[in-house]
């Protein structure tokens, strides 16, 4: 499973790409040296819930160094139960252009 | 009287029992927990279901997507039961007692699917002295406290192992603004997948690997933990000791196939895997008791357990269907150089088979050879964090005798 890929990079452009044995494997090693990025997960409150949290994560993988940002903001956030498998929870946060949905469905109390 | 009982509503529980109930048979389901899903529903990473649905999900979407079809099919569940008691009375009728909200309970099946899972090592199991105090939990532990209950566990933590989920665990403290102090691993390697051990670069975290925790010192809480560096044979280095100061120490030393209920009515276990012995339809060495998931072996992707709980239940259709399974000259597969874990453990030539192994030591450009059946495959890595999965054809089991026996070897450049 996976392939390990060297990229060599020149004044901050990507000059070389070696080891992956897909296209998609090129592409993600390129923006993993420009501009890495990662889905991110939390659990965020929930209001009447048969569970005190519902589970979250990003629809799109978010820019590395925005994630502290996001956390803190999910941190923050409380939702009303019942919560859906799917529901978003915050479109655009932080300008970004991404979602937040639930991934855990929670009943009312 | 039900055609099979499923114990544990995990992913191996609840893939089995869609795939029963669509096979015809009268199912029930049977979970200790209040909700379905088994520990899916706490692990919120994503990184589920790649081979299995095709796409990436998290822990509680791959959990839902069959909680979903256990309601659309009507089956037969009960939460909160936990099964005391599994009796065989024959080959053909199983009783199994539970416990439950309304009181303890009896139900009969023709057979039992058993999909309890895993549970984890602990402190004292890996050698860990000193202070009995607030702050050592195991990692599913933490999980369900900030996953589940959204607690925060503790603010400066030390992790034991490097075993995914250890790692896993140092994303989410890490994530929700802890600060882990280190990893460490007995090993001269990560013990995860890759894709986890970059969580590591990705948080700064430091890995100590060939390293161990032997001691807790806290008053009310933990305050520090003492780690040695161990040799190649995983004895400490004398005057190797070094202290980091912690609130919290996470034990993720593993998991260990749950298989108490059926090493009390007999089934053989297999010393080296932790679960039991079983054949290529899972079934163990008690007829008409299959086995599914962690509690047969431990999976590293929750698609190869969906996979075996589907396996347990065609083996269920079959035995009812032929008032056991008809006695088979059965090959045995065994371990050669290099593969610590091996199942199934017996097959017949009668059907395409996959077995799941585990090698011992990491090895590059490798050659897994069968040499009665003279099958040689090769990879470029193996690790023995990365369970290999290999198909072996009905008619390449067919040339062998009595056994087939699986090599991991260095291939000659």
């Amino acid at each position: 499973m996976g392939c390990t890929v060297e990229v060599e990079v020149e004044n901050g452009r990507v000059k070389e790409v070696s080891g992956h044995k897909c296209p998609r494997g090129k592409e993600w090693a390129i923006e993993e040296v420009i501009s890495p990025k990662r889905v991110v997960m939390s659990v965020i409150k929930v209001k009447d819930g048969k569970l005190p949290t519902v589970s979250v994560k990003t629809d799109k993988p978010v820019p590395k160094d925005k994630i502290p940002e996001l956390m803190k903001l999910l941190a923050k956030i409380e939702v009303k139960a019942p919560v859906e498998v799917g529901q978003v929870i915050l479109e655009k946060p932080l300008n970004l252009d991404m979602k937040v949905v639930a991934t855990r469905e929670v009943d009312s109390a | 009287m039900y055609d099979t009982i499923i114990i544990g509503g995990g992913p191996a529980g609840l893939a089995a029992a869609v795939k029963a109930k669509k096979l015809g048979l009268k199912v029930l389901l049977l979970d200790e927990n209040e909700f379905l899903g088994g520990i899916l529903p706490q692990c919120i990473h994503p990184g589920f279901g790649l081979h299995y649905f095709k796409e990436e999900l998290t822990g509680p979407e791959f959990a839902h997507r069959f909680i979903r079809e256990i309601n659309e099919l009507n089956i037969e569940h009960y939460t909160n039961a936990y099964v005391l008691e599994i009796e065989n009375y024959s080959d053909l009728e199983k009783k199994v007692v539970f416990s439950s909200p309304e009181g303890v309970k009896e139900v009969w099946g023709k057979t039992i699917i058993y999909a309890a899972g895993a549970r984890e090592r602990h402190a004292f199991e890996i050698g860990i002295v000193g202070d009995r105090v607030a702050g050592i939990y195991t990692a599913g532990e933490a999980q369900t406290l900030m996953d589940i209950y959204g607690v925060m566990p503790g603010k400066e933590v030390v992790i034991v192992g490097s075993g995914d989920v250890g790692l896993i665990m140092a994303r989410r403290f890490a994530l929700e603004g802890a600060k882990v102090k280190a990893v460490i691993e007995l090993m001269p390697y990560p013990g995860g997948l890759a894709r986890n051990v970059m969580i590591l670069r990705d948080f700064e975290i430091p890995l100590y690997l060939s390293h161990k925790v032997v001691e807790v010192r806290g008053r009310k809480r933990v305050e520090k933990v003492k780690v040695v560096k161990v040799d190649e044979n995983l004895k400490e280095i004398s005057g190797s000791g070094f202290w980091i100061e912690c609130d919290t120490l996470l034990i993720s030393a593993g998991l260990i196939p749950n298989v108490k209920l059926l090493k009390k009515i007999g089934a053989q276990i297999d010393p080296l895997n932790g679960g039991p012995i079983v054949n290529e339809l899972l079934e163990t060495t008690i007829p008409g008791i299959f086995v599914a998931g962690n509690a047969l072996l431990i999976n590293d992707l929750v698609d190869y357990v969906a996979e075996q709980g589907e396996l347990a239940a065609l083996g269920a259709k079959e035995f009812i269907e032929n008032q056991g399974i008809p006695s088979r000259k059965w090959i045995k597969l065994k371990r050669g150089s290099n593969v610590r874990i091996l199942a199934p453990h017996y097959i017949s030539g009668e059907r395409d088979v996959y077995i799941y192994a585990r090698v011992s030591r990491p090895m590059e450009n490798v050659r897994v050879t069968f040499p009665e059946i003279r099958k040689e495959l090769r990879l470029p890595v193996v690790k023995p964090s990365e369970m290999l999965r290999i198909k072996l054809k009905a008619e390449e089991i067919q040339k062998a005798g009595k056994e087939i026996t699986m090599e991991v070897e260095k291939g000659e450049v």
